[in-house]
């Protein structure tokens, strides 16, 4: 989708590479850019990593989990940022069910409910395609931040955090469908919206949205997905 | 993949002297290797795929022994209609004509978890103007009132008391008639906007606003009256599909059936939006657990909401007039609408300024309804306390005038995992207790 003299431009400053939303290229969408901005090549990244002090009870958190994780913090927690009023936590995989074991069961973590986790595909983002985002709550608390994992989707494999937060189980399995993100360990991983012999992943971007065009007298529009239309 | 042994369900079979093995979503041959060691026969009964009342087409698979329910699978899905997926081809204004349409019973709930996401994405949280908070309020407290009066209505429907169904929907008809006035639909309204609301109170709206009032408490008095003192309701609701603090905590359930356990826990009063903290209400709870405290909690619920709905009243006769916009003409759709005899139409002033006096104003018309507005780079998560509980959605823009992905947490998504707690060990009539008590709707469930 681009070349690396692009990526270039938005080299990160923190310690790990952003996350790359997407690279945009022309104004319209499908065919006939006519705009004269068809050659326009746009990386977009997310917000980088925020430097301390983070703000609010932001900095308690991590200072907390990096105590409990002791050494292997470094290498857990790949980046922390402070976005609109929210703190994410870019965790490595293979730490997650850790840190999130922390998350819940430290007394001044105390995050008892995980809100589900909702995948997203980033196809620009080489290497970190698919995004899983875990949104904790602490009721104890009332506080809110979000827990996010990046796998390369050629091996996307997650450990499942159903034996610590057991309301993810249906989370998972819609993540699963939708998005082909393969959690470890969850006891019964098979798909739950789409049909079970159902194959591929919808809502990757690379799987098309469907629909059939639209004639009237005459005329044809095109379906959704392929209709020439902003970006 | 066209192996038939990938299916869910085994083929049915006519020979009595073979038996038949229903499977849910595990391995066949962890199943066949279960069904060998077992040696025993067991009974399992499909309910569905089929529309019990207005909850949607859930499949729920039971295991048998007798008139007891030994094990419980819900099959979801048959509602599923891509809405997430939809929404990423869509600006992010018609995305709310999208996200309406999951729970259909709670229309504005979603609409509004929608719109607060996006301005927070946007960063214009403080610049919506007071008037189209407390109109979001009101909305948002009408949704909740008819969403409880169904899950009522249609609780006692299930068990055959078919009045209770009809005086529920009396009193969420009166609702409607106040949200038909004012946004022009009865459902599926888009009426939330990002920036705002679509339009302001219209003539008389305050008066038809204060009229309901009466009339929906008259309807909750009739419920309370017909269902408080009821036997047969008491037997077939008390202590039947319970779940208590710690495994409502560990399914993460929220809303009526988490309160309904003790904790009172409500993100109106714990992380309030929409200016929630100014209004006086209280929040219904109960220890008890079961069907029953959560049907009278919704009923409580309803009389809470209603006096928002009426502080939402005074709030906006004080204010009068004045915009239900951002004032950011970049942001602020233009959807100056005069509602004519078919709910619908376009406000002549607004017509008159684009077609006859301002060729700029045209252009920004036609540039903001085909193109939409550009919403900077990042991600955000929004929750509210919807009717069912909370409803939270997860927004991320790659910085263009559509969504790069909008996913819901839909309350009863989350809450239907709660169906086997509920009715394993219990009996077969029990379940729709249980199916009633959870109050989901599969439109949001699949989305």
């Amino acid at each position: 989708m681009t070349d690396s003299q692009d990526m270039q431009a938005v080299e990160p400053q923190g310690r790990e590479p952003l996350t790359l939303i997407n690279v945009r290229e022309g104004l319209f969408s499908a065919k006939g850019d006519t705009s004269g901005f068809d050659g326009l090549i746009k990386p977009v990244p997310m917000p980088g990593a925020t430097e301390r002090p983070y703000g609010e009870w932001f900095d308690g958190v991590v200072d907390i989990l990096t105590e409990l994780l002791g050494d292997r913090a470094d290498e857990a927690i790949e980046s922390v940022v402070v976005d609109r009023g929210e703190l994410t936590l870019y965790i490595a995989a293979k730490h997650l069910l850790e840190v999130v074991t922390h998350l819940r069961d430290d007394q001044d973590l105390r995050f008892e409910m995980c809100l589900g986790v909702s995948g997203v595909h980033y196809p620009a983002d080489k290497g970190r395609e698919l995004h899983a985002a875990y949104p904790l709550l602490s009721i104890t608390h009332n506080r809110h931040l979000r827990v996010e994992v990046a796998v390369d989707e050629n091996d996307p494999h997650i450990p499942s955090v159903c034996s610590i937060y057991p309301m993810n189980n249906w989370h998972e399995r819609e993540t699963w469908d939708f998005f082909g993100i393969i959690f470890d360990g969850h006891p019964s991983l098979a798909r739950i919206e789409m049909p079970d012999d159902w194959v591929g992943h919808p809502q990757r971007k690379d799987y098309p949205l469907g629909g059939i065009p639209i004639e009237y007298k005459g005329a044809e529009v095109d379906s959704p997905g392929e209709r020439r239309q902003y970006r | 993949m066209n192996n038939p042994t990938a299916q869910a369900t085994g083929a049915f079979t006519e020979d009595p002297d073979v038996p038949e093995y229903n499977v849910y979503g595990a391995d066949w041959s962890e199943t066949v290797e279960e069904a060998v060691r077992l040696g025993q026969q067991r009974i399992v009964m499909n309910m569905g795929p089929q529309h019990p009342s207005t909850h949607g087409v859930l499949r729920v698979m039971l295991e048998i022994e007798g008139e007891t329910v030994t094990e419980t699978r819900a099959g979801i899905g048959y509602l599923h209609t891509g809405i997430e997926k939809n929404m990423e081809y869509r600006t992010w204004t018609q995305g709310v004509t999208f996200c309406t349409r999951m729970d259909y019973v709670a229309s504005m709930a979603q609409e509004l978890v929608y719109c607060l996401g996006i301005e927070k994405l946007l960063g214009i949280t403080d610049d919506i103007p007071e008037r189209a908070s407390i109109l979001r309020v009101l909305m948002s407290e009408l949704t909740r009132i008819g969403s409880h009066l169904v899950a009522i209505g249609t609780g006692g429907n299930e068990l055959g008391a078919t009045t209770i169904m009809t005086t529920s929907f009396i009193g969420r008809e009166e609702t409607f008639k106040v949200i038909e006035m004012i946004t022009g639909l009865r459902t599926n309204n888009a009426y939330i906007r990002p920036g705002g609301v679509a339009q302001g109170l219209p003539e008389g709206g305050i008066k038809a606003i204060r009229d309901m009032i009466p009339q929906v408490r008259l309807r909750l008095d009739e419920l309370v009256a017909l269902q408080m003192e009821n036997p047969i309701l008491k037997g077939r609701l008390k202590n039947v599909a319970v779940v208590d603090l710690p495994s409502a905590m560990s399914l993460g359930i929220t809303g009526p059936i988490l309160r309904a356990t003790g904790l009172p826990y409500d993100l109106r009063k714990s992380d309030p939006y929409c200016g929630y903290e100014t209004y006086d209400f209280q929040v219904p709870t109960s220890t008890d657990a079961d069907a029953w405290a959560r049907m009278v909690l919704r009923m409580e619920e309803c009389y809470e909401s209603l006096k928002i709905v009426e502080q939402c009243a005074d709030r906006l006769e004080a204010l009068g007039d004045g915009p239900v916009m951002v004032a950011d003409k970049k942001i602020a759709w233009p959807a100056q609408l005069s509602i004519g005899g078919d709910g619908q139409g376009n406000s002549p002033e607004h017509i008159r300024h684009i077609m006859g006096e301002s060729m700029e104003a045209l252009i920004h018309h036609f540039k903001l309804v085909t193109e939409g507005f550009d919403v900077p780079a990042g991600q955000v998560y929004q929750a509210t306390e919807g009717p069912k509980g909370l409803l939270g959605v997860h927004l991320v823009s790659d910085g263009g005038a559509k969504p790069w992905r909008a996913h819901f947490r839909d309350p009863g998504f989350n809450n239907l995992q709660a169906l086997s707690l509920m009715c394993e060990g219990g009996q077969v009539a029990d379940v729709v207790v249980a199916i009633a008590s959870i109050d989901m709707v599969l439109g949001g469930v699949d989305r």
